[in-house]
């Protein structure tokens, strides 16, 4: 579905991401792991069409995108739920989602708010209040609602679970779980490396912009390498 | 009490237009984060072209919509000829593409128009209408319900259409707005040609009672961008409120104090409240939590 071959990016003279070769196949998780400034986020950025790219090419569903603005990528299917929620603080948890849907011209989309009314309860229950108080777990829920609004082909994750409580953090993964079950296909970036490849099918490890270990995602748990550097196991 | 009712009438008239050309800057300033000191520009342009197209023939109806459609075009061409190429440059460099931009449309007004002061006639007559004692100018009517309308066009657009909703989303998260498929750079052209809307009709609406000239954007523009710091900069209903209130200022200190002084009291407003409350009255408090 998506292949992206020696993607280079820079922030002013600063290479970032130094030659990424990566694919994603129809309805996959792969996640994507590293430590922090390995280049997780720009990766995500220059595949929403936010990030510019220097070198490399990226194609989805047989199809160059790299030289698209984002709302065309948008309008392809490539949806992201970005690191910091990033959500519409004064519009009400409708309009966020409301929003979510803004380039989709069909009948559904009240259908599909619907659907993750039920997926979040509490998005429902909060529906017309400022997005802007909602709690960091909700508002991680009323990112991921505002991606799957615009009915996603493929659903990028940036750090779902940074900065939320164990518990928030096993319902955002079970929510992970449940789109995959409906054949969705996720590119996940955590730093939670071991929440990640527990859901992935399979993963890549980044390192200061190069992709240093790919495989199944329970060979990656397996491997000693990977263990001791991102899993915090000997 | 008479001349305090006539104070009250002549504030809130000027107040009305002081409010549109802050929403204006409003406009312009979420979608974009520029201040458009061209704002005042289009008020000028407003009643000028009107007052020429008038003189040609043209029915004032008609002619006042030729002078719309002039601003517009010159909003939207301020914007992809001047803004939008330079995108990505700081707030000063825009804010002095700006200013550039306000004394080329003076300048070449000066040229294409004249020097002169011109007046419209008023829509519905000269007879002042009494009211508590005072003479009120029927034309006051027209600018206060004008500009009471465009408010509420303003409100039923951003509230209630899609459009309008992503033209708040583009003011809260710009980024954000690009992930869900909003086109910014059309979000941002649609703010300028819309504020340039509504000053072409704030200066139409007010020509009949001020005259209008080649230069009289400068000054609007100050009072309009010193209404909008009063009201909080970036807020729309601040924006209304702090032009009325700079205007009502201007007609109370006028009428009290010293008339002298009336273009003053701006001044003094826009110091006090970058001095005392830099976030305005309105001002946008975000709350975010992490």
């Amino acid at each position: 579905m998506l292949e992206i071959s020696n993607l280079r990016s820079r922030y002013g003279r600063i290479e970032v991401l130094k030659g990424i070769s990566l694919d994603v196949q129809t309805g996959e998780v792969v996640a994507l792991i590293g430590s922090n400034g390995a280049g997780k986020t720009t990766l995500l950025h220059a595949l929403s069409g936010v990030q510019p790219i220097s070198d490399g090419q990226v194609t989805f569903l047989g199809e160059r995108i790299d030289g698209l603005p984002a709302h065309r990528r948008v309008a392809r299917g490539i949806l992201q739920s970005p690191e910091g929620r990033q959500i519409f603080g004064p519009l009400t948890v409708e309009d966020n989602l409301r929003l979510g849907a803004y380039l989709r011209r069909d009948k559904d989309i009240a259908e599909d708010r619907d659907r993750i009314f039920g997926m979040f309860p509490i998005l429902a229950e909060k529906r017309n209040q400022i997005a802007g108080g909602l709690s960091g777990g909700q508002q991680q829920m009323l990112a991921i609602g505002r991606a799957l609004m615009g009915k996603p082909k493929l659903l990028l994750l940036d750090e779902p679970s940074l900065g939320l409580s164990p518990l928030l953090v096993d319902q955002i993964l079970a929510a992970i779980v449940s789109l995959r079950a409906l054949g969705m296909t996720v590119l996940l970036v955590e730093q939670n490396a071991m929440a990640a490849l527990e859901i992935a099918d399979r993963g890549y490890v980044i390192e200061t912009g190069h992709i240093v270990h790919a495989g199944p995602a329970s060979q990656l748990l397996s491997d000693p390498k990977v263990k001791a550097a991102y899993l915090g196991l000997e | 009490m008479p001349e305090f009712f006539q104070f009250l009438v002549s504030g809130l008239t000027i107040g009305a237009v002081y409010a549109l050309v802050a929403l204006g800057f409003t406009l312009v300033y979420n979608a974009s984060d520029v201040v458009n000191f061209a704002q005042g520009e289009f008020v000028m342009l407003g009643g000028m072209v009107t007052v020429f197209v008038h003189a040609a023939g043209v029915p004032l109806p008609l002619a006042a919509l030729v002078a719309v459609i002039v601003s517009v075009v010159l909003g939207l061409s301020l914007y992809w000829l001047a803004i939008a190429p330079a995108r990505g440059a700081s707030a000063v460099s825009l804010i002095i593409i700006t200013i550039g931009a306000s004394i080329l449309l003076r300048g070449a007004a000066q040229i294409v128009f004249d020097k002169q002061f011109h007046k419209l006639p008023a829509f519905s007559g000269d007879t002042p209408v009494q009211m508590l004692g005072a003479a009120v100018q029927p034309q006051s009517f027209w600018v206060i319900g004008g500009t009471a309308v465009m408010v509420l066009l303003l409100y039923v657009f951003l509230e209630r259409t899609l459009l309008g909703k992503a033209v708040l989303a583009t003011s809260a998260n710009r980024f954000a707005a690009r992930l869900v498929g909003i086109n910014t750079t059309t979000i941002m052209a649609l703010a300028f040609g819309g504020s340039a809307a509504i000053g072409g009709v704030a200066g139409i609406l007010i020509t009949p009672i001020t005259l209008t000239s080649y230069d009289v954007g400068t000054l609007l523009a100050l009072k309009g961008f010193a209404a909008a710091m009063l009201g909080g900069m970036g807020n729309p209903l601040g924006a209304v409120a702090g032009g009325l209130l700079l205007g009502l200022l201007e007609a109370f200190g006028a009428g009290y104090i010293s008339s002298t002084y009336k273009d003053a009291f701006a001044f003094i407003v826009i110091l006090a409240v970058l001095f005392a409350a830099p976030q305005g009255l309105f001002g946008r408090r975000t709350i975010e939590r992490v």
